[in-house]
């Protein structure tokens, strides 16, 4: 049976219609968790979001929401989730940006794209090309930074009081008094990569000494001859009687011995 | 001033019809942030041309506290109380899109018991929100005694709450992989004769006195008034697009837990205006108490959480006598449960409208991102366009239609 989460039903041949509609505006189809992601060409954004609207009856623009990924080279993605009333059906077409490339608007075609697209522009600092009213909404007035950026803090860089001598609320650096606490719950059997202290030592990343590459080589690395395993003499010795040793040791262990043995017990 | 009157009487003057009259400019006026009608702190700046409202430009986020950066640093679990605290008049709403969308993510079956409950009690929290947004509305616009008798009821649902979850308001009662704990026998019995006597008693005396009075419709009717195609364009969702007349709800076109089993009508309303969103709010009220009727004819016996170990944490008593329970019981309440990763955005009909989740998860015990789409935003932003050319004072009957609470809306 599966999750219990809004059941939206497939519809036939949707992915290909909405390929022939986008054409080459499309870059990539998403379809994961029984939801549909289409990511689109930033430049191309307004046109593919009205062919949508107008050829594939996705009437309401629901949300927008920003994800920051630093990693990557544009490191911002905006994610329009689109609704359907009429063929019931949700989809979600996606951008990626970085700080300084715009996305052009969509409040054309959604009114409701403004403040959305505001929340966005505060939020994570994407620039909204023809958006007439591209101010902050949800932070304060006069904020300065953006909040949901991984590189922010949680704890931001200013807090507020009511000064009782400026008879006025006035901002000041953020005092802790106990340190942010963040534990890292990743095993280290998940992928969790700690490095203890004096692990840069074996590294050779002592300042101004570069570890040395070892030179390429064109043949393989094979273990035919004894010279090859890198064993000493001694332990080739010792491996080559043990391998010597191995077949007749299951021998002895037959069960002929055991089935002998078993009337003489009964009797 | 009798020599300027004089002068005024008997001139006209065909070149300047406006002979005498003093010019006078927009007026622009801040309503709120601290006023009553306004729901919280919303401060909105109206230009005025007398007492017609010529710009209405909301300001928001003076309630924002950073919800969804908090969620980042937060496991799965933790994360959850954040969601009653974004809509604090109808809490469960709110965790129902979370709870669902963790499972959705994790691909988890949730018992039948657990799923009535949630439906059952997330009914209860409609009506419970409702109470509260039908008697401020009508406050707002005059009528004082309906808001007494409709926050008897509220209290009444408060009190369900807490003896389902212990807590009045900020429950935390859905989890990922069912709810927290089961419900006494007792208490589902109270909620049907409460159901029975005291909820269509209580409510249908104070829609009574609303409903059809023409004082209240003065205030209501042809207030306004958006078209279907403005609802759309909009992004309204819940009671404001159903008030436009759309026949849209996410609990019969997209149904989540046993909403496909219930049997319930959908309200639209014929006029677009404040009244028949009133109106399709008091319905509403009368078809989820049919729906909790039918949950308690109907729900099993059972498990209320899914057996899933690795997600959902043992029962107390278990963890106290097995060593397995204790370890899964640790674990769970310290490193949490980690979510493949994947993304969906998963939206229900909360009472005010769709309440999305849009969940990031990147395969750690943390949502890489969780973005909260709230239904007042959407609304809100539409408050600009519903108010243009009508009164000062039918702002507050606008707003009280729209259903909008800042704990959501500024997150």
């Amino acid at each position: 049976m599966g999750h219990s989460a809004p059941k939206i039903a497939t519809i036939e041949g949707i992915v290909q219609e909405i390929e022939a509609i986008l054409g080459s505006m499309l870059i990539e189809t998403v379809d994961h968790a029984d939801e549909l992601g289409f990511i689109v060409q930033r430049e191309a954004l307004s046109q593919a979001m009205t062919l949508l609207r107008d050829r594939a009856q996705y009437q309401q623009l629901m949300e927008i929401a920003g994800v920051d990924y630093p990693d990557r080279p544009e490191r911002f993605e905006v994610a329009y989730h689109l609704l359907s009333v009429t063929r019931n059906h949700r989809i979600r077409v996606k951008v990626s940006t970085d700080e300084d490339k715009p996305v052009p608007t969509v409040t054309h075609i959604w009114p409701v794209a403004g403040w959305l697209e505001r929340e966005v522009f505060d939020m994570y600092g994407v620039v909204f090309e023809g958006n007439t009213d591209l101010r902050r909404i949800l932070t304060d007035y006069g904020f300065k930074g953006h909040p949901q950026r991984k590189d922010f803090p949680l704890t931001g860089y200013v807090e507020l009081r009511y000064s009782e001598e400026d008879k006025r609320v006035v901002y000041e650096p953020v005092k802790l008094a106990q340190d942010f606490r963040s534990f890292d719950f990743m095993s280290p059997w998940e992928g969790a990569e700690y490095i203890l202290p004096g692990d840069e030592k074996a590294k050779g990343e002592a300042p101004g000494a570069p570890t040395p590459t070892p030179p390429p080589t064109s043949t393989p690395k094979t273990t035919e001859k004894k010279a090859d395993t890198g064993a000493g003499e001694a332990a080739n010795k010792a491996a080559q009687a043990k391998s010597e040793e191995a077949p007749a040791k299951p021998a002895a262990q037959t069960d002929e011995g055991k089935g002998a043995a078993k009337p003489e017990d009964k009797a | 001033m009798a020599d300027y009157l004089e002068k005024l009487d008997h001139h006209t003057d065909a070149a300047d019809p406006a002979y005498g009259d003093t010019e006078i400019q927009n007026y622009t006026i801040n309503f709120g942030p601290q006023h009553p009608a306004a729901h919280g702190v919303l401060r909105l700046v109206m230009e005025l041309e007398g007492e017609i409202v010529e710009r209405c430009d909301p300001h928001v986020g003076l309630l924002h506290r950073g919800t969804e950066k908090l969620i980042e640093y937060k496991t799965y679990l933790q994360a959850l109380p954040y969601f009653d605290r974004l809509d604090y008049c109808s809490p469960l709403g709110m965790e129902h899109s979370y709870v669902l969308a963790v499972e959705k993510l994790l691909n988890l079956e949730v018992p039948l018991r657990a799923q009535y409950l949630r439906v059952f009690f997330a009914e209860l929290t409609r009506i419970c929100n409702h109470m509260l947004n039908l008697g401020s509305h009508v406050m707002d616009v005059g009528a004082m005694t309906p808001n007494l008798w409709l926050f008897e009821i509220r209290e009444d649902c408060l009190n369900f709450f807490e003896r389902a979850s212990g807590a009045r308001m900020h429950s935390a009662y859905f989890r990922p992989g069912g709810v927290h704990q089961d419900v006494p026998l007792k208490l589902l019995t109270d909620i049907a004769d409460w159901l029975d006597t005291r909820l269509p008693r209580l409510f249908e005396d104070a829609i009574s006195l609303v409903a059809d009075n023409r004082i209240f419709k003065q205030r209501n009717v042809d207030i306004a008034v958006v078209s279907k195609e403005d609802a759309l364009k909009w992004g309204f969702s819940g009671p404001m697009i159903r008030g436009s007349g759309i026949p849209w709800d996410i609990r019969k076109s997209q149904p989540y837990d046993v909403y496909d089993r219930m049997d319930f009508d959908v309200p639209v309303g014929t006029n677009y205006d404040c009244y028949d969103r009133f109106m399709v709010r008091v319905e509403e009220v009368r078809q989820s108490a049919r729906i909790m009727k039918q949950c308690l004819n109907e729900m099993p016996e059972g498990p209320i959480a899914s057996f899933d170990r690795k997600v959902v944490p043992p029962k107390r008593g278990e963890m106290k006598r097995s060593m397995e329970a204790l370890i899964h019981h640790f674990k769970l309440y310290t490193e949490g449960f980690h979510v493949p990763a994947g993304e969906v955005y998963v939206a229900t009909e909360s009472p005010k409208g769709e309440f999305g989740v849009y969940l990031v998860a990147d395969g750690t015990n943390k949502p890489y991102r969780c973005k909260i789409r709230p239904t007042a935003f959407s609304h809100l932003q539409a408050m600009d366009f519903m108010m243009k050319g009508h009164m000062l004072a039918d702002t507050t009957a606008v707003l009280g239609a729209m259903d909008i609470v800042f704990g959501e809306c500024d997150r």
